[in-house]
């Protein structure tokens, strides 16, 4: 087989020249599924109104489209990488170690996380300590560290329906499980006081509570997602006890299928996120490699055309869709139009 | 014994070493029979179980996906304002592209409140949301239109815009007054609207042609996506496919089954592609990315790239296929042919290749259809996404620029937020099931019609 290998590959070659491979002329963007229908929705208008091509959006999640955006410098790398998260210390430097050293960070705006259930099941009022009871390995029962013994939602809080536990959580190449962790699971597990526990057990390593806390069950209670949120919805639809996490975007055109629980207290909506009330929310970015602004046609102007106010601002498409803007997008436009770098040595 | 003392009274006593007669069966026969009968109904349960699975599949999809065929429009007559579109009035074309398709945002909202006038509906709706009736798509088909004809610019046109996705659902039945109580996008008003637009004449729902032709369109607008482009792409796709495979694939089992001396080595390729044939396609996928994209440096997202790696994918298929129809025609042609003093080239070129030919066909069809069905190995190349590209006009650009292909369009829609996006995916469902039925269709009218029993 490996002479029919070589064939192809040397019939390729000539195909290739023959056609005489033309420089990339489109910018390349890969990355969080959250951020993908925002790109898209800019990746379009940009197409209509400026005479370089659409640029080719790809989704993937948040930790895969960094990691193909640190592969290196060079047209057949993507030039821009969409996260629902900051980029780690760990991903800069692998890009660093990758030779891409400049990065330009663009914030563009927030994004609501929300629980939902089916629309015709039981509606629920959580607090981050619910989610931390229903969901967390290990509970603080009578003062000690027990394996959760919850079953039942009823079991979590008194004021809940007698149902099963059953949570479709994202999974973890997901940047909306990191908030989901951070804003959700650890609030709780402050809460409930299972933190200072865990911090003793673990002689009073802080990083190590935090890892326990975050920890959730195993037993089937909570299910990863890997896929997209329509996954989620499928699951949900097929059992209706069942409690989904999603982008507050992805709720605001399901609002016939789904509907949404209150967290502390809040309704989510654009403007409860956009005020702070709503507590689980987090910033959307896209990185930019500075390297290839110059090389890649309509690079910059695409990350400049992104935060435009008609664009990004409070009543651009992207508003419309569900992103929560920036209040600070005027600095952002700044830093884009400068080509102000992360770390700040240029 | 207990037969025997069964039988009726009288009967001659005779030993029955094999028991029963024609007419009379033995517990035994009985017994052979009733599990022969068991297994025909066995067979015909299955084959109902799969015709019924059949049935729900295709009227699924014929349910589902004949939606998307049909688009809701409505006629609107538009005055180009000199004012909005060309401040200066000099008519140059680089200060009227300066206008974005958000600068027409004003001139559609005019447009409506003018339509709700001259037809007489009453409405308190403000001009943005009797706007919002109309699909985002809507702007851009003003400025391209005004792009391309500037001397318009004043003029008032009729034009013929697309409804939103949710009104579109609404005059499908998949939107209804219950469903919008929590939607934010549209309004129980704006659904009056839409009633009154309808009754006027202007608003109907009509084939969608833009369906099969167009490109993909954003989360915003899932009206105007189109599977067109994507359709262009698989088509060049199979063009690399078809272009490789086919000649490389028949060279090489040719070379196999008549020139290669039998030994350890043509065991082991043998063995080899039959083993290919079972590998996943997402592994070729990793393989092309690998090989053609961060060694060879060929483009992201390229159909070249995705016919490549379907190529390997393909070959062994069509070297099964190919070895098993030069092997079926019979040795005597050969031997006849070397016989009368044919080189052995010219036995195989002249004689068995020709009589192999539908044989060779049929696998090379089966196999592009399958290849056409494949998205696994596109995933990893770059093919699956937000790609809207317009319609290559030359073959390099169609091989290089970048491109989706049906199978995956149609996973990328899917996977979309907008329950109209679903819709498109069952469309574009029945299109891809249209070419692979044509497709074996032709497989089996050319095995009917050339192929030779000896």
């Amino acid at each position: 087989m490996s002479f029919v290998k070589l064939t192809a590959s040397t019939l390729a070659i000539a195909a290739v020249s023959a056609t005489a491979a033309a420089a990339r002329d489109q910018v390349q963007v890969a990355g969080s599924s959250t951020v993908l229908p925002y790109a898209s929705i800019v990746a379009e208008a940009f197409g209509e109104n400026f005479d370089f091509p659409t640029p080719v959006v790809e989704s993937g999640g948040s930790s895969a489209g960094l990691k193909r955006f640190c592969e290196g410098v060079g047209e057949n790398t993507i030039d821009v990488a969409n996260a629902s998260r900051k980029i780690k210390d760990k991903e800069i430097a692998a890009c660093a170690e990758n030779g891409v050293t400049d990065i330009i960070e663009v914030r563009i705006g927030y994004d609501g996380i929300v629980f939902a259930s089916d629309s015709g099941a039981n509606s629920f009022e959580f607090t981050p300590a619910d989610w931390f009871l229903a969901l967390s390995d290990k509970v603080l029962v009578d003062g000690e560290l027990v394996d959760n013994p919850n079953t039942t939602w009823a079991d979590v809080n008194a004021d809940f329906p007698a149902v099963d536990i059953q949570a479709f959580v994202p999974g973890t190449k997901h940047g909306t499980r990191e908030v989901f962790e951070d804003k959700v699971i650890l609030a709780g597990c402050e809460e409930t006081g299972a933190f200072e526990a865990f911090k003793e057990a673990s002689g009073g390593d802080k990083k190590a509570a935090e890892k326990a806390c975050i920890a959730l069950r195993t037993d089937g209670k909570s299910v990863d997602i890997d896929g997209d949120y329509t996954e989620t919805l499928a699951r949900i639809e097929s059992n209706k006890d069942g409690i989904g996490v999603f982008g507050l975007a992805f709720y605001e055109n399901n609002t016939d299928k789904l509907q949404v629980a209150t967290m502390s207290g809040v309704v989510p909506s654009t403007e409860s996120i956009a005020t702070g009330e709503y507590p689980v929310s987090r910033p959307l970015f896209f990185y930019v490699k500075k390297a290839h602004i110059g090389v890649i046609p309509g690079l910059k102007e695409y990350a400049e055309f992104f935060v435009a106010d008609e664009v990004a601002g409070p009543d651009g498409p992207l508003a419309e869709y569900g992103l929560v803007a920036d209040p600070e997008l005027a600095d952002t436009q700044e830093a884009v139009s400068s080509e102000a770098v992360m770390g700040g040595n240029s | 014994m207990t037969d025997l003392s069964q039988s009726p009274a009288g009967a001659a006593p005779q030993p029955r070493k094999h028991g029963g007669s024609l007419l009379e069966k033995t517990p035994r026969t009985k017994k052979r029979n009733a599990s022969e009968a068991r297994f025909k109904a066995y067979g015909i349960a299955a084959i109902t179980a799969g015709l019924i699975m059949l049935l729900i599949l295709v009227t699924t999809i014929v349910g589902k996906g004949t939606g998307a065929f049909q688009q809701t429009f409505v006629t609107l007559k538009v005055e180009l304002l000199e004012e909005k579109l060309d401040k200066k009035g000099n008519r140059d074309i680089e200060d009227i592209k300066k206008v974005t398709t958000f600068g027409y945002a004003p001139i559609i909202k005019a447009a409506m409140e003018a339509a709700v006038a001259e037809y007489g509906i009453e409405t308190s709706l403000k001009p943005k949301e009797l706007a919002g009736i109309l699909s985002k798509d809507v702007a851009a088909q003003l400025r391209d239109y005004v792009i391309a004809n500037p001397d318009q610019i004043g003029q008032t046109v009729e034009f013929r815009f697309l409804a939103s996705g949710r009104v579109d659902g609404y005059m499908k039945g998949r939107v209804s007054r219950d469903s919008i109580e929590n939607d934010k996008n549209i309004s129980p008003a704006q659904l009056d609207l839409v009633d009154a637009l309808a009754a006027a004449g202007v608003l109907e729902k009509t084939f969608n042609l833009d369906f099969i032709t167009g490109a993909d369109a954003s989360d915003a607008r899932p009206e105007a996506a189109g599977i067109g482009v994507s359709m262009l792409g698989s088509l060049f796709m199979m063009l690399v496919v078809l272009a490789l495979a086919l000649p490389i694939g028949v060279a090489a089992s040719i070379y196999l089954e008549e020139f290669a001396p039998q030994n350890w080595l043509t065991d082991l390729i043998e063995v080899n592609i039959s083993n290919l044939a079972a590998v996943p396609s997402i592994v070729f996928g990793i393989l092309g990315l690998a090989v053609f994209i961060n060694y060879m440096h060929l483009p992201t997202s390229a159909p070249l790239v995705g016919g490549l790696v379907l190529t390997l994918m393909t070959l062994p298929t069509i070297i099964i296929s190919t070895r098993a129809s030069l092997k079926s025609v019979p040795p005597s042609i050969r031997d006849a042919a070397l016989g009368v003093g044919a080189s052995k080239m010219q036995a195989v070129f002249h004689h068995v290749l020709p009589l192999a030919a539908p044989g060779i066909l049929t696998g090379t069809i089966i196999g592009l259809a399958q290849a056409l069905g494949e998205t696994a190995p596109l995933l990893l190349i770059g093919m699956v996404g937000f790609i809207a590209s317009n319609a290559p006009e030359t073959l390099a650009d169609g091989l290089l620029a970048p491109n989706s292909a049906m199978p995956a369009q149609i996973y990328e829609w899917a996977k979309r937020a907008d329950p109209a996006f679903y819709e498109r995916a069952w469309g574009g469902i029945i299109i891809l099931l249209i070419f692979l039925v044509t497709m074996n269709t032709l497989a089996v009218i050319l095995r009917r019609r050339f192929e030779r029993r000896w």
